[in-house]
């Protein structure tokens, strides 16, 4: 779909690493470019016009990143520069005060190291304790399996809304429910969920979700924290700064904004937010579930046909997302993601960043196609027809 | 060398690499060397006796070239001084740097001269870095 809004699609390459970057289409470009070009100033400074322009196209995109993950309040919406920045802004500036000696966090092995090494530091620093849910024979969360982990000492569920390897969707909503009749905190990565379906924080009742622009169209070093107001409001700033300040005196007494500025120290990355809310237009023309249903259709075709060739194995053949890991028996991951580059495709291999993983599926390293809706049948094929020699692979891999 | 050639070298090299297997041995100094930018972890084990290098042996999970880059560097080390070995370690890296070198130092080596795409002279290089860092380990 949209093949055509994408230079980079024009290039001649089959690009199937989207759960890493995204393409960016001609309107997100347009759109940071026009900001360079036409009202270059700083933002919150509006003593002309160029900056009063500014101040609302920058406050506009937080509106719309509001409305495209069903936010109740503006307020809950704080300019990051990315996922990981997100996450980590709550672990130490809410959570460090919060956890104590002996507290628990929940998380998994397939996590993400950004959803993994924030916590690991919390854990260490405040004599806390790190729990794994039990995955199921197909890498998945289950509820029983949570159910099972969760103590009074639980203080927090940290989850991938999907995972970067496994692709599996959590069930965040009923996640959700279970925790807070415990009196949990639910904190979600929703990096590679924000760009491939639909997504509603009221009604998962997450009490955190972050995500990047870059991973949907949108520009690299920006990205998104949504928080409940109540949470954000007991954050502790992770910068001081200008921008996030009412007033201060030679006493050190210092008066902070109210959110969102208070967690916005310094001037933003005012054209990567413009180029978010223009990636997010972008998204909603399409539509959020025609998004998600073409890269579940397309998923399956191209699972179908992996699986008949007899030296691919998949790890997760269950997951219903655009994510395949995969590996040919006997060849290392990476030259087969240097075979395929000879033919101008684009595939990472390797552990995805998810580097205890293995701990579970008993594989360090796989190639991860991940798709996106400008994919297509005709790219899965020339793929498909490339992996099924293996005689092949091995001649081409030098 | 033609390029011909030196494929078919590094291509036996992976199919059959030279010495890899590890040995319970103490009087081996041992050495890991991986790449930040990819996923080649390759343990080392090098005998060194009355100031040569008397055995390497190698293990681990890598790519075709880093693994027959690792085969073809200890055919090349073995019998070698410290000083001789530093030599080789020197030209290698300058031939894949498209600097000066001493091709007579090199029997199959060579077949990594000109190799393609750029991203992979780390994975060629990979070896040599171990081996550097075990010889500056013994001369600690």
């Amino acid at each position: 779909m949209n093949r055509e809004d994408f230079p980079m699609l024009k290039k001649d390459i089959i690009y199937l690493d989207n759960g890493a970057t995204t393409f960016k289409p001609q309107s997100v470009i347009n759109a940071i470019a026009n900001y360079y070009i036409n009202y270059c100033a700083n933002a919150h400074r509006g003593d002309y016009n160029i900056s009063f322009k500014v101040d609302q196209e920058y406050e506009n995109a937080r509106d719309a990143v509001k409305d495209f993950i069903n936010a109740q309040k503006r307020e809950e919406i704080i300019f990051t520069n990315g996922a990981t920045n997100s996450l980590n802004m709550i672990a130490t500036g809410f959570f460090a005060n919060n956890i104590e000696l002996g507290d628990e966090i929940i998380i998994t092995k397939s996590e993400h190291a950004s959803n993994v090494l924030p916590w690991f530091r919390i854990a260490k620093n405040n004599n806390a304790v790190i729990k794994y849910i039990e995955l199921d024979d197909n890498h998945h969360v289950t509820l029983e399996n949570l159910q099972k982990i969760i103590t009074p000492k639980t203080k927090i569920i940290a989850l991938a809304h999907i995972t970067n390897v496994i692709g599996d969707i959590r069930p965040i909503k009923q996640i959700c429910a279970l925790a807070h009749q415990n009196n949990i905190f639910v904190v979600v990565d929703g990096a590679q969920s924000i760009a491939h379906m639909p997504i509603d924080v009221q009604d998962l009742d997450c009490d955190f979700f972050c995500f990047s622009a870059h991973k949907m169209c949108g520009p690299t070093g920006v990205g998104v924290l949504y928080g409940k107001k109540e949470l954000l409001e007991a954050m502790e700033p992770a910068d001081m700064g200008g921008g996030m300040n009412e007033s201060f005196n030679n006493e050190n007494e210092v008066l902070l904004k109210s959110l969102p500025a208070r967690l916005e120290a310094g001037t933003p990355n005012i054209a990567g937010v413009i180029g978010l809310h223009a990636a997010i237009d972008y998204l909603q023309a399409i539509n959020m579930h025609n998004i998600y249903e073409y890269e579940v259709k397309l998923r399956e075709y191209l699972v179908d046909k992996l699986s008949k060739i007899s030296h691919v194995d998949i790890i997760n053949l269950n997951s219903k997302t655009g994510i395949v890991a995969f590996n040919i028996d006997g060849v290392f991951s990476q030259d087969v993601a240097y075979y395929l580059n000879r033919y101008n495709i684009c595939v990472r291999s390797g552990s995805h960043c998810a580097k205890i993983l293995n701990d579970e599926t008993k594989v360090k390293n796989t190639i991860r196609i991940s798709l996106y809706f400008y994919n297509t049948y005709e790219e899965i094929d020339k793929l498909v027809d490339l992996l099924s020699d293996k005689q092949k692979i091995i001649n081409e891999m030098f | 060398m033609n390029q011909e050639v030196g494929r078919e070298i590094i291509r036996k090299n992976y199919m059959n690499p030279y010495n890899k297997v590890t040995i319970d041995n103490p009087n081996y100094i041992k050495v890991n060397t991986n790449n930040e930018s990819c996923i080649d972890n390759i343990d080392l084990q090098i005998l060194i006796e009355d100031g040569k290098i008397a055995d390497i042996k190698f293990n681990g999970e890598a790519c075709a070239i880093a693994i027959s880059s690792t085969s073809i560097m200890i055919k090349e080390l073995i019998g070698k001084s410290i000083s001789q070995a530093l030599e080789v370690i020197k030209n290698f890296e300058a031939m894949l740097e498209e600097q000066e070198y001493n091709k007579n130092l090199f029997n199959e080596a060579e077949a990594f001269k000109n190799l393609q795409p750029e991203s992979r002279k780390t994975c060629a290089i990979l070896p040599y870095r171990g081996i550097l860092k075990a010889l500056e380990s013994y001369n600690k």
